[in-house]
């Protein structure tokens, strides 16, 4: 009865056609997501800044930091690459798009795998723990907390890849492929931040 | 919902066993449902962190009580505080959140249902873990149960050696889960807002609560994440060994304050933006004016939105910053009041020449502009520096923030109550007990808040246990204990009004109040589905035009 009602008055309301488009909330989530976890990562840069050079015991980022030049040019081309792929996908080129796919899922777990590494080197060749000294401590945080971040997007970027495989990613998920793009955006544009504190500024 | 059951003539249908119903709220996606269960949830949280703040009230009574030890009042003030913040203000504001901003902006529901249902168990287990460490935290040390660090948590009482077993553990924990609820909800709404607004429905015809909640949730995206970031180094501290508030191997225990005002300031901004949001809509209606300046209330809010990111160090005028950060945040401090203060102005604007009907909810909206007017006031003397050098950590700050918590958020919130009870429920509140809960509240709130300030300036610290006879303080305390078991009386008359009115009361109709927002046009309470076609508006007040084709808002906006 009472939605019969409730009919009756919505049905009140001018029927004139409005012309009426609004964002994607795919996008616009995104995008919150985007700000929040900008605001987490910026407490820990702000951290990391903060107790450069307070240690009070070694070793020192001097002495123990080399720069990972070859796995940041993975993981900044797969920036490219992801961006591409996107591109394929929207233009129904679904065959460019899971090569492309593929890459960027290759790029990014070279940049993991380069990570692992360093990470191996500092805690067998120096002994250099999250619980040394504030250096470690504060550098484990800010550069796991990123690694997290990429692995995150790696499972999500798995995930897609293996539904392309099984043909089951056609053009009418692109704008969700667009999403996890822009995520994955944000994990590079944060590795440039991280980068720039933790092997320059912070040397 | 049984209001839009169809009956079919000669087909009985059973009564759903209780399971079943059950079974629908838990697994529930709606809004209107979450919505009503983070009020619920809220509102037992306010009970109990009610009967804390009571406990505490007996305790400092009397010079020299014994009512309980210095160890459980810390536990006591700790949950106490962290309650009110975290599982009582936020989660009911963001219920109603929920449950409006959909149907305001004639929505079918949020953005991401899935994802609003899992915010709101996310903040439910938070409440959970803080309340679990009364039975959980005493871990393999015997050492304590509840939280007692106090809810800003300093460092380094935080650390391991200072606080041992796992009590601060599960305050860690409660703060960092519900914390991700927040986020989580707060991007709902943000894309609820942006993307799912009915035809026509620009953003410079939202409703005012719509615009209020969009600017919130953007503030606790910027607000909440630093708590989160902090409260993973507090983790990583206690379980990896790290030293971020590590004293002893240089770490810094004022890092530990900066990140949490950081998030603490602003929070208190997410609290209260939404209470402005109730009072730009409750206030226009039963003033019978739309409201007074609309553009420049958006304009306010955003700019409170921002400055208020930029004041969180006036919490720590006394540790000792160069007299360069303290002009700076005296000065922000000092700022914020101006956009707080238009809206204000502009909520009297509205009032102005109205044909003001002196419902319940307008009575707690008026008595919300007085009181929040005057912890306002106190909060700028705070602002200046050298004035809060003198009375910080006193009693004279407890007043003031409780001034703007319960005078300000509380009076709000049930405003908001009284307001839409009968939208959620299909009944009215009762008038009259709405009336006297109404007059026995404010008496105790006064009687409480404001005799509070002057132990403060008399020099009581807040946090003691108890305190020596002769310094004037006696007295004072003894009628603001008194003024705390007038508010129970009230808030018991409030439950029993909540639950009397939800079998007895009068029947609402679609739109008690003859408002002018959408979720009006709807029934009481609303289908599943809210509206059965989707609206198409031409001006802020939609219900309005309906009501008054002759003369529609289209003319003059």
């Amino acid at each position: 009865m009472s939605a019969i009602a409730n009919s009756a008055m919505a049905n009140r309301f001018p029927e004139a056609s409005v012309a009426w488009s609004l964002p994607y909330r795919g996008k616009v989530a995104m995008a919150g997501l985007i700000i929040a976890e900008s605001a987490i990562f910026t407490i820990f840069v702000v951290a990391y800044l903060f107790y450069v050079g307070k240690s009070l015991s070694g070793p020192t980022p001097r002495e123990v930091l080399e720069t990972p030049i070859f796995y940041t040019i993975c993981l900044l081309s797969s920036s490219l690459t992801i961006h591409f792929a996107a591109k394929s996908l929207a233009r129904e080129r679904v065959g460019a798009f899971v090569g492309l796919w593929l890459l960027t899922i290759a790029l990014g777990g070279s940049f993991l795998y380069g990570t692992a590494q360093e990470w191996h080197r500092l805690i067998y060749e120096h002994g250099l723990t999250i619980s040394t000294n504030l250096f470690g401590t504060t550098y484990y945080s800010l550069v796991g907390l990123h690694g997290f971040h990429v692995t995150a997007g790696l499972i999500m970027l798995l995930i897609v890849a293996i539904f392309a495989l099984a043909g089951r990613v056609r053009v009418e998920q692109s704008r969700r492929v667009e999403v996890l793009a822009m995520y994955w955006h944000f994990v590079d544009a944060v590795w440039v931040v991280v980068f720039t504190v933790v092997y320059v500024l912070g040397r | 919902m049984s209001s839009n059951a169809i009956t079919i003539p000669g087909v009985q249908i059973n009564e759903k066993p209780w399971v079943d119903t059950l079974h629908e709220w838990v697994t529930t996606v709606d809004h209107k449902r979450l919505g009503v269960l983070y009020i619920l949830y809220a509102l037992l949280f306010l009970v109990i962190a009610g009967v804390e703040a009571l406990i505490i009230r007996i305790q400092l009574m009397f010079p020299h009580n014994h009512f309980v030890s210095p160890q459980v009042f810390n536990r006591l003030f700790t949950m106490h505080g962290t309650t009110m913040v975290f599982f009582m203000g936020m989660p009911i504001l963001f219920g109603f959140a929920n449950y409006l901003v959909p149907l305001m902006i004639g929505a079918r529901d949020m953005a991401f249902p899935r994802l609003n249902a899992f915010s709101f168990w996310l903040s439910a287990l938070g409440g959970f873990l803080l309340y679990f460490s009364l039975v959980g935290a005493n871990g393999l040390y015997g050492a304590g149960n509840a939280p007692d660090v106090g809810w800003w948590a300093y460092a380094p009482l935080t650390a391991r050696a200072f606080s041992p077993g796992h009590s601060t553990d599960y305050w860690t924990l409660a703060l960092l889960v519900s914390g991700f609820g927040s986020i989580g909800t707060a991007i709902n709404i943000i894309a609820t807002i942006l993307c799912m607004r009915c035809p026509g429905m620009k953003l410079n015809r939202m409703p005012l609560l719509a615009w209020l909640n969009l600017v919130m949730a953007g503030m606790v995206l910027i607000a909440v994440s630093p708590l989160t970031a902090a409260q993973m180094m507090l983790l990583i501290d206690r379980y990896l060994g790290g030293h971020f508030f590590d004293t002893q191997a240089g770490g810094s225990a004022v890092l530990w304050m900066h990140f949490f005002w950081i998030f603490g300031h602003p929070e208190v901004y997410v609290l209260i933006i939404p209470c402005f949001a109730f009072m730009s809509e409750i206030i226009p209606v039963f003033s019978r004016k739309p409201i007074f300046g609309y553009p420049v209330m958006v304009a306010a809010t955003v700019c409170i939105g921002f400055v208020s990111m930029s004041v969180w160090a006036h919490h720590m005028f006394t540790v000792g910053m160069n007299s360069y950060a303290n002009s700076f945040f005296a000065i922000t401090t000092m700022a914020v009041g101006v956009p707080t203060g238009i809206k204000i102005f502009n909520w009297l604007g509205t009032m102005w020449g109205g044909r003001i009907q002196f419902k319940t909810p307008m009575l707690f909206s008026i008595a919300f502009l007085f009181q929040f007017l005057i912890a306002g006031l106190t909060g700028v003397m705070l602002g200046s520096a050298a004035f809060a050098s003198q009375l910080s950590l006193s009693y004279f700050v407890v007043a003031h923030f409780h001034y703007t918590l319960v005078g300000g958020v509380v009076f709000a919130v049930f405003a908001a109550i009284y307001y839409w009870y009968p939208k959620i429920t299909g009944r009215m509140l009762n008038e009259t007990l709405g009336k006297v809960h109404f007059w026995v509240f404010v008496i105790g709130f006064h009687l409480t808040f404001d005799l509070m300030h002057f132990p403060g300036l008399l020099g009581m610290p807040r946090r003691i246990y108890t305190y020596e006879p002769g310094r004037g303080w006696n007295t004072l305390n003894l009628l603001v204990s008194i003024g705390a078991f007038i508010q129970a009386i009230a808030i018991l008359l409030f439950v029993a009004n909540l639950i009397i009115s939800y079998f007895k009361g009068a029947k609402a109709g679609n739109d008690p109040w003859d408002a002018w927002t959408l979720e009006w046009s709807t029934t009481s309470p609303p289908p599943a589905y809210n509206f059965a076609s989707i609206p198409v508006v031409a001006t802020r007040r939609p219900l309005w035009d309906l009501k008054h084709p002759e003369d529609p808002d289209s003319r003059y906006e």
